[in-house]
């Protein structure tokens, strides 16, 4: 009997022994696989930053040289402005969401909604925008760029904004609401302000979320080899530039894509380590 | 504004005009959230309809016929879903069938067996990860792992199993390391991280009073992670793995690098093959009128395929949720 329960319990460590060196293993892996991936682009990028890669333009096929400058200026006006329209409209709408939506069907419906959108293929988001500002205008634009960009911007935004504003305590609502104050002055001069650095985090998750981004520019902005700041014409952004320089037969080519593909990389972790910092230092505990 | 002095010397019809006002403003404040909210909503019937009325004259030549047609030739305008469709659930299915295991053993890690000190920045690492842009996948497998792909899994497969009878088939073809199965295991690569940080999140939420007593009556981890923590969480587990699929079933960059983009049915393990997202990334620049249409036509399926799947992953975290809460 003593003997059975001995060896029981002998199995019982054994079969815990395996399963937590098992996860452990797991995770070993995992990390092991990203961080190639990191080493990888880090070595194959650093090797192509330089100083000519922010002053000269992308090159034309076959000629020697040339940097990313158009690009980099392209994507920054069309995160610019997607960031512009994205932020206000996700806001309010996630004010909503907070401060009427406890009752209503519509606003649950909405929830879902924005839920299923935040994965949503971005590539399908640019065969939408293709449809309605490229096709029917007849040419890309970096409106259009941008148009793509905010569709999965927003919904990241309305997402962080309702869920900060439903953390504000009810208190200091019902506090406002007593001296008098208009619903509309507790909204925004009470429960947003005090959800401030959860929404602003939320803004800084929607810029990482959409810098990277290359489906939804591939049918909208598509690409421009020269320099251009005019937003109603086909734009360079990095993102595309990088898809088709890797893709491309010249050396010179990818080694730009490997600086571009570095840039982004560092700029989306760079914005997200921000936003935690940022976050945990303001937000109310 | 006035001020509260300056309200109490307020005769009654003045303040009877400030208590109209502030209804007025709050009515307006009220309908311009509610406009903004209700956009996303009118967003998605947008995109729904729009991908619809652009991909009617495709389902108008081929009727339904089209989601199983196994045929894409641009010249003579014969166009079918089939093959696409098939590189997007080969490519996703592959990636699950390696991510998850390796998910779920790095949230047992976070939760259970890694030293307090090391949990949140191993937790934010994967968290990070799960950011970078999924086009630096796409180049790391096209130019670092197609590559040695070739070299130790292909070429010794191939020499080994491609001469026995009956299976030998199944490892013919070039060996140059891309096609559906490379891309499936960069997809696995890539969402690896999300699931891993969806499933640490779900097991965070079981009671620490439940796995308590499930110590205190003798369990080994292993025990409380197999009879308490993964009984408490299985809705939010695959709801996590949903996610992941909705993900993967999606993506566009991390796959078209890879994956060969062919259109023809696999016809070997190695076989290069085409996803939709791949197949739109590839020819949307250069297509025209009906093939435009087609283009469309698998858009929208793919908008369908990730909708139910996305809504299912929804459904399931909702519901672990409310567990939570009572």
């Amino acid at each position: 009997m003593e003997a059975a329960k001995l060896a029981r319990y002998a199995r019982r460590r054994r079969a815990n022994w395996l399963g937590l060196a098992l996860s452990t293993v797991a995770m070993a892996l995992g990390l092991a696989v990203l961080l190639w991936i990191l080493a990888v682009l880090l070595k194959n990028g650093l090797a192509a930053i330089d100083l000519a890669m922010f002053t000269r333009d992308t090159p034309a096929p076959g000629s020697e040289g040339g940097g990313l400058r158009n690009a980099i200026v392209g994507s920054l006006l069309m995160l610019g402005l997607t960031v512009a329209v994205a932020s206000p409209i996700g806001v309010l709408a996630g004010i909503y969401l907070a401060e009427y939506g406890a009752t209503s069907k519509t606003a649950e419906l909405t929830r879902f909604v924005t839920d299923i959108m935040l994965s949503a293929p971005s590539i399908v988001l640019g065969l939408f925008v293709y449809a309605i500002a490229v096709a029917t205008v007849g040419h890309f634009s970096g409106f259009a760029g941008s148009l793509a960009l905010a569709l999965i911007a927003i919904p990241v935004v309305v997402r962080t904004t309702d869920n900060m504003l439903r953390l504000v305590p009810g208190s200091l609502r019902e506090a406002a609401f007593a001296l008098g104050a208009p619903r509309w002055k507790v909204s925004l001069m009470v429960t947003l302000r005090a959800a401030r650095a959860g929404v602003i985090t939320g803004v800084l998750l929607a810029i990482a979320r959409i810098s990277g981004e290359t489906a939804p520019l591939l049918f909208t902005a598509l690409n421009n080899q020269f320099f251009s700041t005019d937003m109603s014409s086909p734009m360079a952004n990095l993102p595309v530039v990088i898809f088709q320089f890797a893709m491309s037969p010249y050396d010179n080519w990818i080694r730009l894509a490997w600086g571009g593909a570095l840039l982004i990389t560092l700029a989306v972790l760079a914005i997200n380590i921000v936003a935690r910092v940022w976050f945990r230092e303001r937000a109310p505990s | 504004m006035p001020d509260l002095t300056e309200g109490e010397r307020l005769s009654g019809s003045a303040m009877l005009g400030i208590a109209r006002r502030q209804r007025l403003q709050d009515r307006l404040f009220h309908r311009l959230t509610q406009f903004f909210s209700l956009l996303v909503l009118v967003a998605l019937l947008a995109i729904i309809a729009s991908l619809a009325i652009k991909a009617w004259p495709a389902f108008q030549k081929f009727g339904v016929e089209f989601i199983w047609r196994v045929e894409w030739d641009i010249v003579n305008e014969e166009f079918g879903a089939a093959i696409a469709i098939f590189g997007t659930v080969a490519t996703a299915g592959i990636a699950l069938a390696l991510a998850v295991p390796l998910a779920f053993g790095i949230a047992v890690f976070l939760t259970e067996t890694c030293p307090v000190r090391l949990r949140r920045p191993l937790g934010t690492a994967i968290e990070l990860l799960a950011a970078v842009p999924s086009i630096i996948y796409g180049m790391f497998g096209l130019f670092v792992f197609a590559p040695l792909f070739a070299d130790y899994v292909q070429t010794p497969a191939r020499d080994l199993l491609g001469g026995m009878p009956i299976v030998g088939w199944l490892f013919g073809g070039a060996t140059n390391g891309i096609g559906i199965v490379a891309a499936g295991i960069i997809l696995a690569f890539m969402v690896l991280p999300f699931i891993a940080a969806v499933m640490r999140d779900v097991f965070e939420i079981v009671p620490p009073i439940l796995r308590e007593s499930a110590y205190g009556l003798g369990c080994t981890t292993w025990e409380v992670v197999r009879r308490v923590v993964l009984p408490y969480t299985n809705q939010g587990v695959i709801g996590g793995i949903m996610l992941g699929l909705g993900r993967a079933l999606g993506e566009t960059m991390a796959v078209t690098f890879v994956i060969g983009n062919a259109n023809r049915l696999p016809n070997s393990v190695f076989s290069p093959g085409t996803s939709i997202a791949s197949t739109l990334a590839n020819e949307f620049a250069e297509a025209a009128d009906f093939h435009l249409s087609t283009l469309f036509a698998l858009g929208l399926l793919l908008f369908a395929i990730t909708f139910l799947v996305l809504a299912a992953a929804k459904v399931l975290t909702l519901r672990t949720e409310r567990a939570k809460g009572a």
